[in-house]
């Protein structure tokens, strides 16, 4: 390829997405009613929020919210799994109308997606052996932790980190907590969840609480913009509230009330 | 809609960008050359080494030619520790695109080597050529040079292989891509700069290894 070529073939690559994104308007809810179909992009990797049952069918918290909101809406829902690096790709690009993927909120993502209130508690945190010593984020150093790349935990981890602290990250949860199981890296920052069902099921890699990193509820990601869907969201979380219906799926599938959640 | 981009966004992580560039340009390197020459140890152990040696070759080629590049690099990086070997993600990568690129290289050195007049080799051996000697002045420099295209292909294929070394936390190209996608979601621009940046390693890495080829590795 010559090099005239090269420029041009780079030149049409660039002009595709812009090609592609002409055709939308802000009006997701409408489309969502009228195709009665609401595109659902869920985590199967966040066990209980979401995760692959034995009949090999995505479950956990995130799932049941989503059918509610379709239940609520009159519509059928379809299950898209995603991960922690590309669900927010996922809404800006339109494959899915809404992302109920343990989601927390912070500023950089609040400039690209829009968020509905709370509708589940979360907190992420440092995990490791019990025979390693770590007590503040100064014991990191000369450590190796593994995160997920994209996830709230490596922001908060990049926050807290002392130099010398050695950050692996990895594409997916299970992609971090293998590397854990491994042996590949001495600690993780994961999820509450995600920790717990990991010691559940590896008794013999000891594995405890280390330092806190986060609470952070889980949001409903909207595409920036579409205030009807968003408004409309979140007075179906308002009802499921005050009917006691989250507080039930809380309790099913964490073992916790809701409790206060900011709205 | 249309889409706005930010280009300025993803350039001014350029750090990470130069950083991946090397890592991916270092295990291109390393596993282009020793594959290759694994690749060509092969390829004689194939056709002439002992019967138990050629099974075992013939077992690697095979196992590895019909397995998944991922699966591979997972067997070693996150399999491998159960039987206490921990590997570093960049040696795991390292040594995962050597064997890969080891094994089709053998079949590809193979296929020249096989396509070899016999006269050739008789004229050599009437000469007073030690077996060691044909094998490495008559018969590999002309049959590298008749195989040479595909295995540049070979090695280009490996190089853009190296991209999914960064789900083992390999700071390539493309796990650069993806953490700066996931810092600022500029998803669209950053996988456009790292979709350049490789097809420009690409196309450098062929006409490099055109020019060297004759010159360097089968040269008259």
């Amino acid at each position: 390829m010559t090099s005239r070529t090269f420029l041009r073939t780079a030149a049409a690559l660039t002009l595709v997405p812009l090609l592609a994104g002409v055709a939308h308007a802000q009006n997701a809810l409408d489309d969502i009613v009228a195709k009665k179909l609401l595109v659902v992009a869920i985590p199967t990797d966040s066990a209980p929020y979401g995760f692959v049952g034995t009949d090999l069918k995505p479950q956990g918290l995130d799932i049941d919210t989503a059918e509610l909101i379709g239940a609520k809406l009159g519509v059928k829902v379809e299950l898209v799994p995603v991960t922690s690096a590309n669900r927010i790709p996922y809404l800006q690009t339109k494959k899915a109308d809404l992302v109920i993927s343990t989601l927390g909120k912070n500023p950089e993502r609040e400039k690209v997606i829009d968020f509905t209130i709370a509708y589940s508690p979360f907190f992420q945190a440092i995990f490791g052996p019990k025979d390693l010593v770590v007590k503040a984020p100064a014991d990191l150093a000369g450590k190796t932790i593994g995160v997920t790349r994209g996830a709230m935990e490596d922001q908060e981890v990049g926050k807290i980190a002392p130099p010398g602290l050695d950050i692996k990250r990895f594409e997916d949860m299970n992609g971090t907590v293998s590397a854990y199981a491994a042996g590949q890296v001495q600690l993780m920052g994961v999820g509450a969840s995600v920790a717990g069902n990991f010691m559940a099921k590896n008794p013999q890699v000891s594995t405890e609480f280390k330092i806190l990193l986060k609470e952070s509820p889980n949001y409903i990601g909207v595409a920036k913009g579409e205030d009807k869907l968003r408004l409309k969201v979140n007075e179906i979380i308002g009802a499921a509230k005050a009917s006691g219906e989250l507080n039930k799926l809380a309790l099913k599938w964490l073992g916790r009330p809701l409790g206060d959640l900011p709205s | 809609m249309i889409i706005t981009f930010d280009f300025p966004a993803v350039l001014a992580e350029w750090p990470l960008l130069a950083k991946g560039v090397a890592a991916t340009i270092g295990l291109t390197a390393v596993s282009a050359s020793v594959g290759v020459t694994l690749g060509v140890a092969c390829a004689w152990a194939r056709l002439h080494g002992a019967p138990w040696l050629r099974t075992l070759v013939g077992a690697y080629v095979e196992l590895i030619r019909n397995t998944p590049f991922i699966v591979q690099l997972f067997f070693l990086f996150f399999g491998l520790p159960g039987i206490g070997i921990k590997l570093s993600p960049e040696v795991a990568s390292m040594l995962a695109m050597v064997v890969n690129l080891g094994a089709y290289a053998a079949e590809i050195v193979r296929a020249g080597i096989a396509t070899t007049p016999r006269g050739q080799i008789e004229a050599a051996q009437s000469l007073a050529l030690t077996d060691m000697q044909v094998f490495t002045r008559v018969v590999l420099p002309p049959a590298l040079q008749r195989v040479w295209p595909a295995l540049v292909s070979q090695i280009i294929i490996v190089m853009l292989g190296s991209a999914v070394c960064g789900q083992i936390s390999t700071p390539e190209l493309s796990y650069a891509a993806n953490l700066i996608q996931s810092r600022n979601f500029r998803a669209f621009e950053s996988f456009i700069v790292a979709t350049l940046v490789y097809l420009a390693l690409a196309m450098l890495l062929r006409r490099l290894l055109t020019w060297a080829g004759p010159r360097f590795i089968f040269g008259h």
